[in-house]
């Protein structure tokens, strides 16, 4: 058995007397594709939060292939390959979505090549493999808020796969997107991670696309993981079906 | 030694006093409309200038004496209700939402033409008309002689300080205001008149700046550059205290003051830069102030 | 575009004085506080506003004061170089915990600084001159003494000549990684963090060559006049260069520059009929720009040049 790529061990934090998580165990292994459901407020992105260095746990640690992480800060953390989507998608308004891109690019090469500038041809052709990748290439030159939302996510996507992470979190990936986007945008996004070999971690709220994507659910209710397996497995137990999703 | 120290001490004090009203002030309008008024300072100096010319007059016109320290009063009213509402209402009602950049340079032009217009209507020289601290006289406690005037000053400014604490807390408009501070858009779904709550916030930190400059008038020479002087002074105090923060503002000036007067006991040289060193010290512990609340990000 | 409008302003600013020669030391000392004022459009790009930009104008004044005065350094290029240098190391030491602080606090900060940096100054008689200031020996250039009037020529052509390294370099930065990432911070912060970037190296980064800007700015201002004060450093002389970032624009790098010589020739010819209302006068004028003109003088320009090429 390989060390997982991520670890969560008994990690315990609260917030103003609320326990958002209370013990969380959890290992993640590389190529798996890997839901996290439950009802609002249980701590899913609180855990998202715990993994990524935005909030310290005051117990249990978090550990990327081995190595413990729990205390570094975002910037660190991403530095060793976890890489975070937003559920509002986190990008630099003032920029086209193709310089988001290449800003993105930039960071990765290292910030400290001062006499190159952006449109040096080295992250042109990245950018444009990247966006493809991600189906953006025909609004490269529009800002973010002149697209539509689906867009958007997408284009946050697309920052963080530019990191060439080696675990992707993604918050909510298809929430604020309509209904008839979902479908595909989370096939762009699955197809766009395995051709990259990304393993991804995503919090969902909508069964279908659960059931569809991911290799393996697990369960939050009330600060702690209650279930994991596959999603039939999972979506099909009667103490998940009460507490989490609602009979159904 | 210590009978050297008490007067320094109370001087200190009596500027404190002086300083907490206008620091005050910029700092309610700050936690109200979220603006820094650079030209708050400014209307110190006008308060100054219009309680001097004022006294100036009263005193050659033959009227009684005692009047001197109602005309201060009447001066602070008087530059509150002339520029509160007009520059409220025309160019900082403009700025809101817009960057903070634009809101500084707005406030900073502001101060701009204020400083010529004093220089204009009042000339260059400096004015001098301590009447009301005259008629005060002093008191002597033991070996130390304390001007009346100063604790006149610091008893006002405890009364502020009190009379702040209770409109905020127990009048209606008071509450207002906090609702207002703590979020604008509720506020307004609720019904709070938002735009009369700004003018309010903004007269009174106005009036407050020219009490300041009108009360501080006795005791110094007005000159062109009060208002520059007083303006990055009063930012710090606030600053110290947190910003949008009264007792903070308070405490602040207390620190200031004393620590200025042991400074022009034990090292001269250094008595300006006092405010500036403690502002850097506290915000380098403590970064909203001393009573500054952190504002937590959301994403 | 951005380039033409540089070239031609330029140009404009060289050749001017031939036929107004008074206007040489004018435009000598519009383009030291356009130099200052560029090193705040930098900090203004990340949403920073730095309302104590002036200490490093009066640190590199100072530093040519000192060093010509009372060591006898008075090499044109050393002068200028050691008050290039001294400004940014004041720059990344203030700038190491001033890149901590957003916003108001920043503002704050850097005005604090700058008046403990006035009051220093404005004390230390032995050290600095107090509040005379300190005289400016006059520069030498290879070993060689100039005339009052040569040496004006030759600092105002230099300084055109500074410019153009100075223009090419800031546009450079400002289309790298680095530059990008100033208006990145101030539109994302958070986002950039997430990218593994460190914000506060790239504002410190930011921090120091606009203190090294302000300080070349300072070392010209201090030889054009040939006397240094404590004033350069007083918290209005940063709200002025703020003043000039905004009304030249911050779109461009010739933006700060721009705006530095339009309040000069606007100075000077106000000078003439009002005299006593000077601030009064830019106080108007930035109003008007704010509520009319927010991307500055460059923006107006720019706007212009783009309309046309879309008629033609």
């Amino acid at each position: 058995m390989s060390v997982p790529l991520l670890r969560a061990v008994d990690l315990k934090i609260s917030f103003d007397g609320v326990l958002a998580a209370d013990g969380v165990n959890l290992d993640i292994h590389e190529d798996e594709f890997v839901a996290i459901i439950g009802p609002n407020g249980a701590g899913k992105t609180t855990f998202l939060n715990l993994c990524t260095g935005y909030v310290r746990p005051s117990a249990g640690g978090v550990f990327i292939g081995g190595r413990e992480i729990t205390r570094l800060s975002p910037r660190q953390i991403t530095r060793t390959g976890i890489a975070r989507a937003f559920q509002l998608p986190q990008l630099f308004a003032e920029h086209t979505i193709y310089e988001n891109v290449l800003i993105a690019i930039a960071a990765r090469k290292g910030f400290w090549s001062a006499f190159s500038t952006l449109s040096d041809p080295v992250y042109a052709e990245e950018a444009g493999a990247l966006m493809d990748l991600v189906g953006l290439g025909g609004i490269a030159h529009l800002r973010p808020v002149e697209i539509s939302e689906g867009m958007r996510k997408l284009a946050d996507i697309a920052l963080a796969m530019a990191l060439k992470p080696r675990l992707l979190l993604l918050d909510e990936p298809t929430s604020g997107v309509s209904a008839s986007e979902k479908f595909g945008l989370m096939e762009t996004i699955v197809g766009a991670l395995r051709a990259e070999k990304v393993t991804a971690l995503f919090v969902e709220h909508d069964m279908e696309i659960v059931r569809r994507f991911a290799d393996r659910v697990v369960v939050w209710n009330q600060g702690q993981v209650v279930a994991t397996g596959t999603a039939e497995e999972v979506l099909n137990d009667p103490y998940v079906k009460e507490n989490v999703v609602g009979v159904a | 030694m210590i009978q050297a120290f008490i007067p320094l001490l109370v001087d200190g004090l009596a500027n404190a006093a002086v300083i907490f009203f206008v620091a005050v002030g910029l700092t309610l309008v700050f936690s109200v409309l979220h603006i820094l008024n650079v030209a708050h300072g400014s209307f110190y100096a006008i308060g100054a200038y219009i309680a001097v010319s004022l006294n100036l007059w009263l005193v050659s016109s033959g009227l009684p004496p005692a009047l001197s320290f109602v005309s201060l009063v009447l001066s602070a009213a008087f530059v509150a209700a002339l520029f509160g509402p007009l520059m409220e209402r025309s160019f900082l009602r403009w700025t809101y939402g817009r960057p903070e950049a634009v809101q500084i340079l707005v406030t900073f032009a502001i101060f701009l033409i204020l400083e010529d217009l004093q220089r204009i209507v009042f000339g260059v020289q400096s004015f001098y008309q301590d009447t009301p601290m005259q008629l005060l006289g002093s008191t002597t406690i033991g070996e130390v002689v304390y001007l009346n005037y100063q604790l006149l000053l610091i008893g006002l400014a405890v009364l502020v300080l009190v009379g702040l604490r209770f409109l905020i807390g127990r009048t209606r408009m008071g509450k207002m205001m906090v609702a207002v501070v703590a979020d604008r858009e509720v506020s307004e779904t609720l019904g709070i008149r938002t735009d009369r709550v700004f003018v309010l916030a903004f007269t009174m930190g106005v009036f407050l700046a020219a009490l300041g400059g009108a009360l501080a008038s006795p005791t110094t020479s007005v000159a062109p550059g009060l208002g520059a002087e007083v303006m990055v002074l009063a930012f710090a105090v606030a600053a110290i205290g947190g910003l949008g923060q009264i007792e903070g503002a308070a405490l602040a000036a207390v620190i200031v003051g004393v620590t200025r007067a042991l400074a022009i006991y034990f090292a001269p040289e250094f008595d300006v830069v006092v405010p500036y060193l403690v502002m850097l010290l506290v915000l380098l512990v403590r970064p909203y102030g001393l009573f500054g609340k952190v504002q937590a990000r959301r994403i | 575009m951005p380039i033409l409008v540089t070239a031609l302003f330029l140009l404009f600013v060289a050749l001017l004085p031939i036929a107004v020669p008074w206007l040489q030391f004018v435009f000598t000392l519009a383009l030291a506080h356009g130099l200052a004022a560029l090193g705040v459009a930098l900090l203004l790009r990340a949403g920073l506003i730095s309302l104590g930009h002036a200490t490093f104008y009066a640190i590199g004044a100072y530093t040519t004061a000192y060093l010509s005065t009372h060591l006898g350094v008075t090499d044109f290029f050393v002068l200028l170089m050691a008050s290039v240098v001294v400004a940014a190391i004041f720059g990344v030491a203030i700038g190491a915990f001033m890149v901590r602080y957003r916003s108001i606090f920043f503002a704050m900060l850097n005005l604090a600084v700058s008046m403990i940096v006035f009051a220093i100054l404005a004390k230390f008689y032995g050290l600095t001159g107090g509040t005379d200031g300190m005289r400016v020996a006059a520069p030498t250039i290879l070993g060689m003494e100039l005339e009052r009037a040569t040496f004006g020529r030759v600092l105002f052509y230099s300084v055109i000549g500074m410019l153009v390294a100075v223009l090419i370099l800031a546009g450079r930065y400002l289309q790298s990684p680095l530059g990008q990432a100033l208006s990145a911070v101030h539109t994302n912060e958070v986002r950039l963090e997430y990218l593994g970037v460190s914000v506060n190296r790239v504002l410190l980064c930011a921090y120091t060559i606009s203190a090294a800007l302000a300080g070349l700015g300072g070392a010209v201002g201090g030889m054009a006049i040939g006397h240094v004060v404590p004033e350069l450093a007083y918290w209005t002389a940063s709200g002025h260069l703020v003043l000039v970032a905004v009304l030249g624009g911050i779109g461009g790098v010739v933006g700060p520059l721009m705006g530095s010589i339009f309040i000069e020739l606007v100075h000077t010819f106000a000078t003439g009929y009002a005299s006593g209302a000077w601030n009064l006068i830019v106080g108007v004028a930035l109003l008007l720009v704010v509520f009319f003109m927010p991307q500055g003088l460059y923006g107006l320009v720019a706007r212009l040049g783009s309309k046309k090429k879309a008629m033609s």
